[in-house]
């Protein structure tokens, strides 16, 4: 059985309640335990910061180079918090509503109301640190609006919000290396998790620089590996970006929850041939001064500036003349489907919609526009060579990041003791769809002020055994991976592992991807059984491991994908309704909207690994706070 | 199109080096220069040879990793811009391409194209931060930071780390790359505490992993794929002196 452990209490003040009730750990014991935190974006840089602060023992791991180059940096838009500075009506209590409300009634009610609660103190922590947030010129801080809401919450930093705010956290982290309180594993990637009697105790790493296998052990494990939106191949995820540190905490116990939950992006750039590694996004911010349009006549091949104004759709404006273009991602992005679908796409793929700033231009003149969005303009111009104060931008939904994740309760537990899970690889606050300037936010939250409190508790209210490099688990798990690793070398095919993911990304886009149907889904596993048959018979790597070698990396990461596809289309499958980001072509309304089943799906869907057929547990949402009602955004 | 590339090959951090070539057909222009990469890289396993290391992730000029030295120019020939968002258009038909680490005492060539940049974490480790502990802070609005300020610190702070200034110096120094960082804190009035102590850390810590000193050439400021400027780096000097001086 579940237990999310949510205090008791009104919704105001369970948060308060459980800080309180929290078991502590006296400042001269908490150096005597080590907690391993694993990824080092804005979750686990910020968590591996305040749990050094606070003096226990941290070793921080990560995959990169240097803990800066985690994929946070890449968020662009902003961060949400409930300050109210432009006194336009936001407070705590919208925030959450909004947030509930944009996930579509999945999300678990406790864990957004803290959410919005602490958001507030980010936006202190991190001007503190000094990232330089732009300001007005009597000084205080400037806001924009985002998607999903209709107030102005977004704090950002021009088109490089997240950079800013890793760089604050990550500068944090390295003070702490420092002073000798963090420990950290640069180009170390977790391959696997040791569980000893039950609990997470550590983790078996490989060191990418030299291959070189490694136990870690200590007396919490937290994870803050980010999302695995790659499953897809192209997507706007970095490239490393993966599964395998969530995926084999799943194969040792851990529940996946929701996995199928995938936000699609409405505005990236579109894919430009066969060789395409990845997608790049056009910040959501775009959408305050872009209007979104597609020919009214189908198959018109005129370029933008030849169609008359009365011969063009505004169709978010249109459709949603209460949100515009500031719908929420999945809207937005389904409607420039549909918009394709019908065969008024533009570009030369006809796989696209225009975003067009002329009339932005025309109101505040180009300077303006390129103070606020210049880096964005200057992005897209490099990668398409078209100029877009002059041309309308071609934009295209792409799988941008994921709702599901492991599952935690409301101490940011997952169901192994002792395992903690934070930011974009837990499943917890976003539910079905995430509002846009709410990861970052997330993040910060979960690593700086929600963890180190579950972290402490759980310290201080386990009585742990010392663990030794010669404990059971620590040796089986540590065989476990060396041998994992030689089973690849021993296929010998003709395929790299980037080909094999490619196609598998194939089928998840079609498939799985913004819409899906019980056939599609159906088909998708039997194909992913057979290009997991294909994997192990045509995979190719080199048989030199004891150095650099991306693609050892990249085969063990695409090994765990396969298997996380099939279980992201079990869970769409069995998840027989449409809500958010999930879309069952069988379930809409005469309208083309998301067609909710609060009777029969109103739960999160935790999987359970159990070799062939995984085990689907669940957990009831209650709402006892927000209203639930069918999303609307006319 | 149709192109040469000579790639440095390199086994391992104490390995001798070479240049290999590789002949490539059908580069769309559309392509990135990493995809090109990539492309070849799978021919290269298709043919069980071990394909070329690069750094590489975001693939979208932010998070620094891209690092190559392009026909002797850091990130190539188009200015603001990293390896990863150079397009093939910029190169033509039947071009030579030579394609190299970085080069530079303080950063080890890890294999072929990857380089060890982690000197910048340790200089970074020196002193480029604020020391606020969570939970510390005040209410944000409470700093009150002009409009012009603001804009100017984010400017340095905008800095990747990706060490095309230190490639494209000819005595590979790091000034550029730690005056960013000073300047970006320097100019805040949440960095003015710790500004005497953070400029003489980053900056003995710079001299002790091996970077060059500055001589006022600029490469720097033409390779950086931010556009970071060099007045950062007389703002460096600045803090210094008054480091000197004052605290």
């Amino acid at each position: 059985m579940l237990d999310s452990k949510i205090p008791s209490g009104p919704i105001e003040t369970k948060w308060t309640e459980r800080k309180f009730e929290n078991k502590l750990v006296n400042p001269a014991n908490r150096r005597k335990h080590t907690v391993i935190v694993v990824g080092t974006g804005l979750a686990g840089a910020s968590a591996a910061a305040s749990l050094a602060e606070q003096g226990y023992k941290v070793k921080v791991f990560t995959y990169h180079e240097s803990p800066r180059r985690a994929h946070s940096i890449g968020a662009q838009g902003g961060i949400n918090a409930a300050k109210n500075y432009q006194n336009d009506g936001d407070s705590v209590q919208r925030l959450f509503y909004d947030t509930i409300k944009g996930g579509d009634y999945r999300s678990r009610e406790a864990n957004v109301y803290r959410l919005a609660e602490v958001s507030v103190n980010i936006i202190d922590q991190c001007v503190a640190q000094g990232v330089p947030f732009p300001r007005e010129y009597g000084g205080t801080l400037t806001n924009r609006s985002f998607g999903g809401t209709q107030v102005s919450r977004t704090f950002y930093a021009k088109g490089q919000t997240g950079q800013q705010l890793l760089l604050g956290a990550y500068s944090s982290l390295m003070r702490q290396v420092a002073d000798k309180t963090i420990e950290l594993f640069s180009r170390h990637e977790m391959l696997d998790l040791i569980v000893s009697d039950g609990r997470a105790r550590g983790i078996v790493t490989r060191n990418l620089t030299t291959g070189e296998i490694t136990s870690h052990t200590g007396d919490t494990v937290v994870l803050a590996t980010g999302g695995y939106g790659n499953v897809f191949f192209l997507s706007t995820n970095a490239k490393a970006s993966n599964t395998t540190a969530a995926w084999r905490a799943y194969k040792r116990g851990a529940y996946m929850a929701n996995p199928c939950f995938t936000q699609i992006h409405p505005t990236c750039i579109p894919v430009s041939g066969e060789h395409q590694s990845k997608l790049t996004l056009m910040s959501e911010s775009l959408r305050n001064d872009g209007r979104i349009w597609v020919p009214k006549k189908q198959g018109d091949n005129r370029g933008p500036l030849d169609i008359s104004e009365e011969e063009r759709d505004y169709f978010l404006e249109r459709m949603y003349p209460a949100f515009g273009n500031l719908v929420p991602r999945d809207v937005a992005s389904r409607a420039a489907k549909r918009m394709c679908d019908e065969g008024r796409g533009v570009g030369s793929s006809k796989l696209s919609v225009y975003l067009d700033f002329a009339d932005s231009i025309q109101r505040m003149g180009e300077a303006k526009v390129r103070e606020k969005y210049g880096n964005l303009f200057q992005m897209y111009e490099k990668i398409t060579a078209e100029n877009p104060y002059k041309v309308p931008m071609r934009i295209f939904p792409a799988v941008h990041y994921v709702m599901g994740g492991l599952w935690v309760d409301y101490n940011l537990m997952s169901n192994i003791p002792g395992l903690f899970v934070l930011g974009e690889a837990n499943f917890s606050d976003h539910g079905a769809n995430r509002l846009g300037a709410s990861a970052l936010m997330q993040g910060l939250a979960d690593g700086y002020f929600i963890a180190p409190y579950g972290v402490g508790n759980y310290l201080g209210s386990e009585k742990l055994p010392p663990i030794k490099a010669d404990n059971e688990a620590v040796k089986a798990t540590t065989q476990a991976v060396t041998e994992r690793l030689e089973t690849f070398k021993k296929v010998k095919g003709n395929q790299s592992a980037g080909t094999l993911h490619r196609k598998l990304g194939k089928i998840m886009w079609d498939k799985c991807g913004m819409s899906r149907d019980e056939k599609g889904l159906k088909d998708a596993i039997n194909q992913i059984k057979s290009l997991k048959d294909e994997f192990w018979n045509t995979l190719w790597v080199p048989q030199n491991d004891q150095c650099l070698s991306s693609e050892i990396e990249k085969a063990g990461r695409v090994a765990d994908f396969i298997e996380l596809g099939e279980l992201m289309c079990l869970d769409a499958l069995e998840r027989k309704e449409s809500c958010g980001g999930h879309f069952r072509e069988e379930m809409q309304t005469p309208e083309g909207e998301t067609l909710r089943d609060d009777t029969n799906f109103s739960h999160v869907a935790a999987w359970e690994f159990m070799g062939d057929k995984p085990k689907l547990h669940k957990e009831p949402l209650k709402f006892e706070f927000a209203h639930i009602a069918q999303r609307n955004y006319k | 199109m149709k192109l040469h590339l000579k790639i440095w090959r390199q086994e391992g951090p104490s390995s001798q080096g070479s240049f290999k070539d590789y002949e490539m057909e059908h580069v769309s222009p559309d392509m990135s220069f990493l995809e090109m990469l990539d492309v070849l890289n799978v021919d290269l396993v298709g043919k069980g040879e071990t394909p070329v290391e690069f750094d590489h992730d975001c693939r979208e000029g932010i998070c620094g990793s891209c690092a190559l030295m392009i026909n002797g120019n850091a990130h190539g020939p188009e200015t603001g811009t990293a390896t990863c968002q150079l397009h093939m258009r910029r190169f033509k038909e039947g071009d030579t391409i030579v394609i190299e680490p970085w080069r530079a005492k303080a950063f080890p060539v890890i294999k072929d194209l990857a380089t060890d940049r982690t000197a910048f974490d340790r200089i970074v480790a020196a002193g480029g931060f604020i020391s606020v502990n969570t939970g510390n802070a005040p209410e944000a609005n409470s700093i009150l930071i002009g409009h012009d300020t603001a804009e100017s610190a984010m400017d340095a702070a905008a800095c990747i780390g990706c060490g095309a200034c230190v490639a494209s110096c000819k005595n590979s120094s790091a000034m550029l790359f730690v005056s960013a960082k000073v300047s970006h804190l320097a100019q805040l009035p949440q960095g003015h505490p710790e500004r005497g102590k953070r400029v003489r850390g980053m900056v003995s810590q710079m001299d002790k992993e091996g970077f060059g000193n500055c001589s006022n050439t600029g490469a720097c400021e033409a390779a950086c794929p931010k556009e970071i400027k060099l007045e950062n780096i007389a703002l460096l000097n600045r803090e210094m002196l008054r480091a000197t001086f004052r605290d």
